[in-house]
């Protein structure tokens, strides 16, 4: 059998904000490098996104977030993540981050930070190397 | 490693674990996956194919919301395509099903196709014998969007049903071979649109032709697929659409043909694990062999030929024991 490994990315778009142009050209440009992106659309809620990452065996979650609760979002999840078993599981975050709570989030767990204005090609070579 | 009594006992994260595993193609996984083998065989399992955009995973989310209103547990098999330039896909078929997601006594896994043509990935009849021992009493799984020849499905469901909607082909589009032989259900989704009936006419007139020609070659009993109209958005005409398939599957037992299907699936499964495994020792063997190395080196050296170099190195080096 043909052995492939590739990187299985959960985007998911937590809470009430509706802005999901952003989380879906993000897919996109993962998809182009050559990675299976589970697209779960708007409005999940925490319960929702642990339930499809464990379902999907993903390797990473990506949340887009635009709606400032990024820190408590990111609190609440990587608990959820611990309490669930999915340690091994990396969280990402883009959307609409400002820069002095990155290394917050950070601290809590989030593996990488990617905040509006970045370019594919960073979130692409920071996403590899979390599999390095 | 994933746990097979985990497994067994329907746990999510262990179940997804092993179908990844699975779609990975490591070999180990196969010798989990003859544990799991022997306690498959009960689910019922329901295909749905159709072209793109036509409603296949809006269907199996409201087929999933009827099944668990009859407390039957419910996994999913999602296909979308991989890309042929960068391998990658966007898997968005279970965007349409999120409502289940936390329903514990529902799993749904997407898969891309990794580059089949058939309509499923290499690996989905592996995650199939994953959910059914897994416990789930109902396995829906959802092909690439397909067009005239991806009927894989057809050899690995117990039923098949085909989506369709209004305003699509006419009366020889129907009578052509293909897909539209494969259903044991015909589905015409998005039923609010004009033109419906023209295509459940069209639908019908193609059973009853495909019946009678069928009459004198297949002397058993015959299952005449009905043409269900549905929309999916609304949920209408939804209970109908689960009550016929379950009326299939009552009828494939009722005549002993669940056997029949299964002896057909084992084999045609066994040929293409059969394939998969060939193909696994001759990949190692073009990696580690000096003996083919210098056969490549000779064609790159135009000493030999592409087609008697290939003969030469399948007669004279490669021995499948």
């Amino acid at each position: 059998m043909e052995t492939t490994n590739k990187i299985r990315v959960l985007i998911a778009k937590p809470g009430l904000d509706g802005h999901d142009k952003g989380a879906k050209i993000v897919a996109l440009a993962l998809r182009d490098a050559g990675m299976e992106v589970i697209y779960s659309g708007l409005h999940q809620t925490l319960n929702q996104i642990i339930q499809t990452a464990t379902q999907e065996a993903v390797d990473v979650i990506g949340l887009s977030i635009m709606s400032g609760a990024h820190l408590p979002i990111c609190k609440r999840l990587i608990t959820m993540m611990k309490e669930q078993g999915l340690d091994d599981i990396r969280l990402i975050v883009g959307g609409v981050i400002p820069y002095q709570d990155i290394p917050e989030l950070k601290e809590m767990g989030v593996a990488a930070v990617f905040p509006g204005g970045i370019s594919f090609e960073d979130i692409i070579t920071g996403m590899n190397k979390l599999f390095e | 490693m994933p746990e097979i009594v985990a497994i067994l006992q329907g746990n999510q994260r262990a179940g997804a674990r092993m179908i990844r595993l699975l779609e990975q193609g490591k070999l180990e996984a196969l010798t989990l996956l003859k544990q799991l083998y022997p306690h498959s065989g009960n689910a019922f399992i329901i295909g749905i194919t159709g072209s793109p955009g036509v409603g296949k995973s809006t269907l199996i989310d409201d087929l999933i919301t009827v099944f668990r209103k009859q407390s039957k547990r419910v996994a999913v098999i999602a296909v979308d395509p991989s890309s042929p330039f960068s391998g990658g896909a966007i898997l968005g078929d279970r965007l349409r099903m999120q409502r289940h997601a936390t329903d514990k006594n529902v799993f749904i896994r997407s898969m891309a196709s990794r580059g089949q043509t058939g309509g499923l990935s290499r690996a989905t009849k592996d995650a199939a014998i994953v959910m059914d021992a897994m416990g789930y009493d109902i396995i829906l799984i959802e092909t690439v969007g397909a067009g005239q020849g991806e009927f894989d499905i057809a050899t690995l469901a117990h039923s098949t049903g085909i989506v369709r909607i209004p305003g699509t082909g006419d009366g020889i589009q129907a009578v052509k071979a293909g897909i539209l032989e494969t259903g044991d259900v015909y589905i015409v989704n998005k039923c609010d649109r004009p033109d419906v009936d023209a295509s459940v006419h069209a639908l019908t007139m193609m059973i009853g032709m495909q019946n009678m020609g069928r009459q004198t070659s297949h002397p058993s009993p015959k299952w005449t697929p009905p043409v269900v109209k549905t929309n999916a958005l609304k949920g209408t005409g939804v209970d109908e659409l689960a009550d016929t398939f379950l009326s299939h599957f009552d009828f494939l037992k009722k005549h002993n043909l669940t056997d029949q299907t299964k002896r057909n699936q084992e084999t045609l499964y066994f040929k293409s694990l059969l394939k998969d495994l060939t193909l696994a020792k001759i990949h190692s063997f073009m990696e580690t062999s000096p003996a083919y190395k210098s056969v490549l080196k000779r064609i790159q050296t135009h000493e030999m030929d592409p087609i008697s170099a290939a003969e030469h190195v399948v007669n004279t080096m490669i021995i499948l024991k």
